[in-house]
């Protein structure tokens, strides 16, 4: 109804209304968000901790503090790539869950390439990872597709158990051959060398693979939304059999976007690896793939509003880390208030928009 | 050669109901889900709702009927979030899912972090008589806690359940055309509410179990994926109880296998073998294709967007 009567507007009005769908989700997001926090401060509040002087402190230390800002950057470069891992197979109506695989494989391969390989200079070594890690994410990625393309398998389905075996197969090489023998007993790998390692900025954790999320969100961005291929992944999302007979090639659109969204996923498996832990271990990937996904689906798999989403995910996070050390409080427990804030937000969409 | 390969055989089949039984309850739970046409992968929270819960009152009240029940209690209420938002709010159920797997781990680590480390009798094994001297075999099927017998009687029962009751068919009805089965005269959103709250239970047992009879303590995150293996044997299954039995035997079949090749020192990482609930499902998923998609209720296909 909006939509039509917008139409016999003039240009003004015509703004003035998109402007208004624009914020319209955004005030029912921001009051979902501030629910969950009062949920979240009165949950803090039966276990006798001071919810306001609590958030008082998270909001202080995550907004107001560079150690802080930097975590949340720290956070928000595997949430945007594996958000972006979604988020491009979902423009052509395909549901990629594997992120959390598809990052592991890409970790995979990129120590493999900073273990044994001799490249002395960080202007080939890093580059080289970064293509074996989207390699790796790409060929996990592959699977699915093919297994899709050929044999009808749903995609939610494999991607979600290639997963599981995709930690599994990094064990196997963390645990065994390429468990560094001066670990003392850790299932790590040995420390890269200085010429894998993504240099930090300043102090802070943050590095400059921060770069690589914002090329991808900024391509992906002028793809889906000024380009004949976004405008046809549109299409092949929208409605596979007319775009067939439109001339669309839509396998080639379902395999390239399938494949695209393992490689960004692989990517920010080698990032973590190269730019976090300078080594493998099995504990590289912290719910990202998941966390990514969710980002996705709140965001609307829209790669600029993806921004804003996994900021907010990734201040949760680390308000989490501050509640641990300050609060006495289980690190896990944080995924309360990020369920409360998922709850909260979908519960307050507009029913049109929510099956989106 | 021959007598240790028998011993390791024995060893894994002795091993091999144990670890399998809570997920068995957690297939179950998420059978009757997927029956309706739904895909609730929020069953990981369930059962560690369950494991924590049931560990929690068990503890309190030194009674493990009642940790049970608390344990079910805490899987229902969990699912009851994801019933509420995906069948009044629409919301997308792989989303809301993982949301809720989540949301379980932070309640359940950060309720039951006061409780790591207590000890509990827990539930204890009870042999049935004849049947448990049954050589090979008897040890392994019929020396197991009450719960495990429980999950064998159910399985069956389900399956009755389903094919030859009015209720059964009913719920079929609506996880395949939803619309016909309103106009059948049923209320689709009613049965569908139901099938999640009881498979929320059933999780919440399948994770009640986990910590009460098997580990016999708490940790955190304790379940590791059991809820998503869950899902994959539903599938595996095809939507058949009877055979989720049998995934859930081979799922635990793979771990008692994995530790006794442990114990003799084989050479084979313990992780290839963890592979295997997930590799199988794939490949009964690739070379089944045909007999899995006419198993599969056509709503679940439509979650799944494999209508297009």
């Amino acid at each position: 109804m909006e939509h039509a009567e917008a139409e016999q507007r003039d240009l003004s009005g015509q703004f003035q209304a998109r402007c208004i769908d624009l914020v319209k989700p955004l005030i029912r997001s921001l009051t979902g968000i501030g629910l969950a926090l009062v949920v979240f401060g009165i949950l803090l509040g039966i276990t006798s901790r001071n919810p306001i002087r609590i958030y008082a402190n998270l909001f202080s230390y995550t907004f107001g503090s560079t150690a802080g800002l930097s975590e949340v950057g720290v956070l928000m470069i595997p949430f945007l790539l594996t958000g972006l891992a979604a988020a491009i197979p979902a423009r052509v109506g395909l549901i990629n869950v594997g992120g959390q695989g598809q990052l592991y494989l890409g970790a995979w391969a990129a120590t493999g390439v900073a273990l044994y390989s001799n490249i002395d200079s960080i202007w080939l070594m890093l580059p080289a990872m970064a293509i074996a890690g989207s390699v790796g994410g790409t060929l996990w990625a592959a699977i699915p597709t093919c297994l899709r393309q050929w044999r009808d398998v749903n995609e939610v389905i494999s991607t979600l158990l290639l997963n599981f075996v995709a930690g599994l197969f990094v064990n196997i090489f963390v645990f065994g051959p390429w468990k560094s023998s001066g670990s003392y007993g850790y299932p790590y790998t040995p420390n890269f060398s200085a010429a894998a390692i993504l240099p930090s900025i300043g102090s802070t954790r943050l590095h400059w693979g921060f770069i690589v999320p914002l090329l991808a969100v900024t391509a992906c961005y002028f793809v889906f939304g000024r380009t004949t291929w976004g405008y046809n992944m549109r299409a092949v999302g929208g409605n596979v059999n007319a775009s067939v007979r439109r001339g669309i090639p839509v396998t080639r659109y379902i395999v390239v976007a399938m494949l695209s969204g393992g490689a960004i996923a692989g990517l920010a498996g080698m990032i973590e690896v190269a730019g976090i832990h300078r080594h493998l271990r099995p504990d590289i990937n912290l719910q990202f793939g998941t966390m990514g996904f969710l980002a996705s689906w709140l965001a609307g798999h829209d790669p600029v509003v993806l921004l804003g989403t996994t900021f907010l995910l990734s201040s949760i996070m680390v308000g989490g880390d501050l509640l641990q050390i300050s609060a006495n409080f289980p690190s896990a427990g944080i995924y309360i208030l990020i369920g409360l804030v998922f709850f909260c937000v979908l519960g307050f969409r507009r029913l049109r928009d929510a099956a989106k | 050669m021959n007598s240790l390969w028998l011993i390791i055989l024995t060893g894994a089949l002795t091993g091999a109901m144990g670890p399998g039984i809570p997920v068995l309850y957690a297939t179950y739970g998420e059978l009757l889900v997927e029956r309706a046409g739904l895909i609730n992968l929020g069953t990981e929270g369930s059962m560690l709702m369950g494991a924590c819960f049931g560990f929690i009152a068990t503890v309190e009240t030194d009674n493990v009927a009642i940790g049970i029940l608390a344990g079910s209690l805490a899987g229902a209420l969990l699912s009851l979030i994801y019933a509420y938002l995906v069948i009044k709010r629409h919301t997308n159920q792989l989303a809301t899912g993982f949301t809720l797997a989540l949301f379980g781990a932070g309640i359940t680590a950060y309720a039951g972090k006061g409780f790591v480390g207590s000890r509990i009798e827990g539930i204890n094994p009870v042999a049935i008589p004849l049947l448990a001297d049954i050589p090979l075999f008897g040890r392994a099927f019929f020396q197991q806690d009450i719960l495990t017998y429980v999950a064998y009687i159910m399985g069956p029962l389900l399956w009755a359940f389903l094919h030859y009751t009015r209720p059964g068919l009913s719920l079929r009805a609506v996880g395949e055309q939803a619309d016909i089965a309103f106009a059948g005269g049923r209320n689709p959103a009613a049965w569908q509410f139901g099938a999640i709250i009881a498979g929320g239970m059933l999780a919440g047992m399948g994770g009640a179990e986990l910590s009460l009879g098997l580990t016999h303590c708490w940790i955190e995150g304790m379940t590791a994926g059991r809820g998503f293996i869950a899902v994959a044997l539903v599938i595996f299954s095809m939507w058949s109880p009877l055979r989720a039995m049998v995934g859930a035997f081979l799922f635990g079949g793979a771990i008692g296998f994995q530790l006794q090749l442990q114990s003799i020192g084989a050479p084979i990482s313990p992780f290839v073998l963890d592979m295997f609930p997930y590799v199988i499902t794939l490949f009964v998923l690739t070379f089944w294709t045909g007999i899995a998609l006419r198993a599969m209720p056509e709503g679940l296909k439509e979650v799944l967007k494999m209508n297009a």
